[in-house]
């Protein structure tokens, strides 16, 4: 177990313009729940299911001694989404967190929290989905879930798992949309680290107690979720997906408030950039695996290459704008965790298709990899830039 | 009765058929609840009837999500009302039997192991009515139903009814009782008893339904009313695991609440004869079983009293 401080309390900065912060070696996990447990969570429901379940588990603890207000043991990741279901519309602030099957259990109710706009946040634990079994980290689960209405955002590494957890509930409840948080399970879930943790007083600061523009409430007596008639169907999923587009200015301006009070920023909160703009080659993907290809970057760098990186971070919106910074470039290389059965891979179709409207003509190489927790090295990041300056390729990583 | 003077709180231009008996036992339980109150609604007749958007028939709040969540819905509501320290306001469940004793049985069961302070209302009429009557685990034995039809092979549903009642009672659950929406008096004594009860509380309501029942829609009252007489559904109440019957009728013959419901054309003299076997031995077992739960409850309390 490695709940225990290390550190020492420290000022950020040069003299403690923003909050106070503590430096811990702590494992990705406990560091989730205890960010969460800062956030001042209402209820918290979760189903064990690997890699997710340290953060389940820290909770359980954490309730046990009245840390959080509330924490249920469900009978499975169905109930533990669908109990936030109600506890949301009970204006309550709601957390779970789950992964892979627990994912594709949740499927429906996924759809029908964001339908019913209810502010709610996930952290998915990304691990791959079966058939064959595996509790290894790829992104197959949470990209199945692209089309919910939920706003995604991929982490590189634990310190933005933790000061990305309070903008999801900020901007959860700000848009009436819920959010999903993806850390790499495993990969992150499972490592100790250093990190500073944003504590519970410069939470307060930033995110105010939830208040529910509509609730259940005897007072003021409302029905949520009805049925629509095709009148009103369409209208209804048409708002939804305008104002998850619109989320995306959400999710800019919190990345921009939270860097305020915490001093740390991720890229504009919608994508990241490293190198990239005097790069001729780019990489381009999502998740932990960014991190390595920073790693390659800056070797390719030393060894004169002009190589750079855009990180995707917010998945959900899409920020289409990201293609911009592919023009002029030689090459592109989209590197991504998933599959989508029988066509193109799912991240590589979304950019060519918006690069193609936004006429850049930069060849944009497909690469799918990773899958089942098969490893990305470094060396492996440099390869595919490599092989990309052949020209447009498609293709699988590893065997 | 004084709570047929009480505010409607189940609003009429809603759009279920003409003699639903599950409208009338709506509007009879929400009499009973009042307004303080949070109804969780699964998928079925009564969401598509009482919130067809943008009108609903609830003068309470009222939340629907899917098929067979409910009862995790419900809990949800109740640990966001604990939370925020409310101890008044309750939570009330009203679920179709597709939802309760199909699709939503784990879901529910969960709820009940972990002991959330929900009132968990069932509404039997026996069928996955709003789809178009196939049948469910509440479905009675021989019952015609899109998917238990009649012909050469079998002659409508091949399995017994699932006994959910029981099964929650199995729970350990403090309160688990049946009623109908004709015994009005009986349903709200009972939904305010459960309401009084801190916990999981169960209440299996058995309702008509016009067309999946194939009944006259000015019969409705009458049919469960016979339900009950014949003996084919006993009203009891299962409190902290003692089991007592309400009503104990005049035994009328199984017949008289089969005829003229079309689930049951098929049936010849040979399968009536069945089902009254059926039913006098799960009658005969239900006596038996008061008997012996009321002895032990006397025993203990004798105990207590010493």
């Amino acid at each position: 177990m490695c709940t225990g401080v290390s550190g020492q309390v420290h000022k950020n900065g040069d003299g403690g313009e923003v909050g106070d912060i503590m430096k811990k070696t702590i494992e990705g996990s406990f560091a989730v729940a205890e960010v969460v447990k800062n956030c001042s969570p209402d209820v918290v429901a979760c189903f064990p299911i690997t890699p997710s379940t340290h953060i389940a588990e820290e909770l359980d603890r954490m309730y046990t001694d009245g840390k959080i207000k509330s924490y249920t043991a469900v009978e499975s990741e169905f109930s533990a989404i669908s109990m936030l279901v109600g506890a949301s519309a009970a204006g309550g602030r709601a957390f779970t967190t789950t992964d892979s099957q627990g994912i594709a259990l949740m499927h429906e109710v996924l759809f029908a929290a964001a339908g019913m706009r209810l502010p709610m946040v996930i952290v998915a634990a990304n691990r791959s989905l079966s058939a064959p079994l595996s509790i290894w980290n790829d992104h197959q689960d949470t990209i199945s879930e692209r089309d919910s209405g939920w706003i995604q955002i991929y982490c590189k590494n634990n310190q933005e798992v933790l000061d990305s957890v309070p903008q999801a509930f900020k901007i959860s409840e700000e848009t009436n949309i819920p959010v999903m948080v993806c850390m790499d399970g495993f990969y992150l879930t499972h490592l100790v680290e250093q990190i500073d943790m944003p504590e519970e007083e410069m939470i307060e600061k930033y995110l105010p107690k939830r208040t529910a523009e509509y609730k259940l409430d005897p007072e003021n007596p409302i029905t949520m979720g009805m049925y629509a008639m095709p009148t009103h169907y369409q209208g209804f999923r048409m708002d939804l997906h305008k104002d998850v587009i619109n989320a995306g200015e959400n999710v800019k301006k919190e990345m921009e408030v939270w860097g305020e009070h915490s001093g740390r920023k991720y890229g504009n909160g919608l994508w990241e950039e490293y190198h990239a703009e005097d790069a001729e080659y780019l990489f381009v993907g999502m998740g932990s695996v960014m991190e390595n290809a920073e790693l390659a970057i800056e070797k390719m760098r030393k060894e004169g290459k002009k190589a750079g990186l855009v990180r995707i971070r917010c998945y959900r919106p899409f920020p289409n704008e990201i293609v911009e910074s592919f023009r002029g470039k030689e090459g592109v290389v989209v590197f991504e965790k998933d599959v989508s059965m029988g066509a193109d891979a799912p991240l590589y179709a979304e950019l060519s298709s918006v690069a193609r409207e936004k006429g850049i003509e930069t060849p944009l190489s497909s690469f799918m990899g990773g899958l089942g927790g098969k490893d990305i090295t470094v060396e492996h990041i440099e390869e595919m830039m490599e092989k990309a300056k052949e020209g447009q390729v498609k293709m699988v990583w590893g065997e | 009765m004084g709570e047929l003077e009480n505010k409607e709180l189940f609003k009429s231009g809603h759009t279920a058929c003409a003699g639903c008996g599950v409208a009338v036992g709506l509007r009879h339980i929400m009499k009973a609840i009042g307004e303080d109150c949070v109804i969780v609604n699964a998928t079925g007749c009564v969401e598509i009837f009482t919130t067809a958007y943008p009108k609903s028939a609830w003068a309470v709040p009222y939340i629907h999500c899917v098929f067979e969540n409910s009862a995790p819905v419900a809990a949800g509501v109740v640990e966001a009302l604990r939370v925020q320290g409310n101890d008044h306001t309750k939570v009330v469940v009203i679920s179709g039997d597709g939802a309760s004793y199909d699709i939503g049985f784990g879901h529910l069961s969960g709820m009940m192991e972990r002991g959330h302070d929900v009132l968990y209302i069932s509404y039997d009429n026996e069928a996955y009515m709003n789809t178009g009557v196939q049948r469910s685990g509440a479905t009675p034995w021989k019952a015609y139903t899109t998917t238990s039809q009649v012909g050469s092979v079998r002659k409508g549903k091949q399995q017994f009814k699932k006994p959910l009642t029981e099964i929650a009672a199995a729970h350990g659950i403090p309160y688990a009782a049946t009623s109908t929406s004709a015994h009005y008096t009986d349903l709200q004594q009972k939904v305010k008893k459960a309401l009084s009860i801190k916990g999981p509380k169960f209440l299996n309501v058995l309702m008509t339904c016009v067309p999946g029942w194939g009944t006259k829609p000015a019969l409705s009252m009458q049919y469960l009313k016979d339900a009950v007489d014949a003996h084919v559904w006993p009203v009891y109440e299962i409190e902290n695991g003692f089991l007592k019957l309400n009503m104990k009728p005049e035994k009328k013959p199984v017949e008289t609440y089969i005829k003229g419901q079309k689930r049951f054309k098929h049936l010849n003299e040979q399968d009536v004869k069945e089902i009254q076997e059926l039913v006098d031995e799960k009658w005969d077992r239900l006596l038996w079983k008061e008997k012996v739960d009321q002895e032990r409850k006397a025993e203990l309390e004798g105990h207590s009293g010493e």
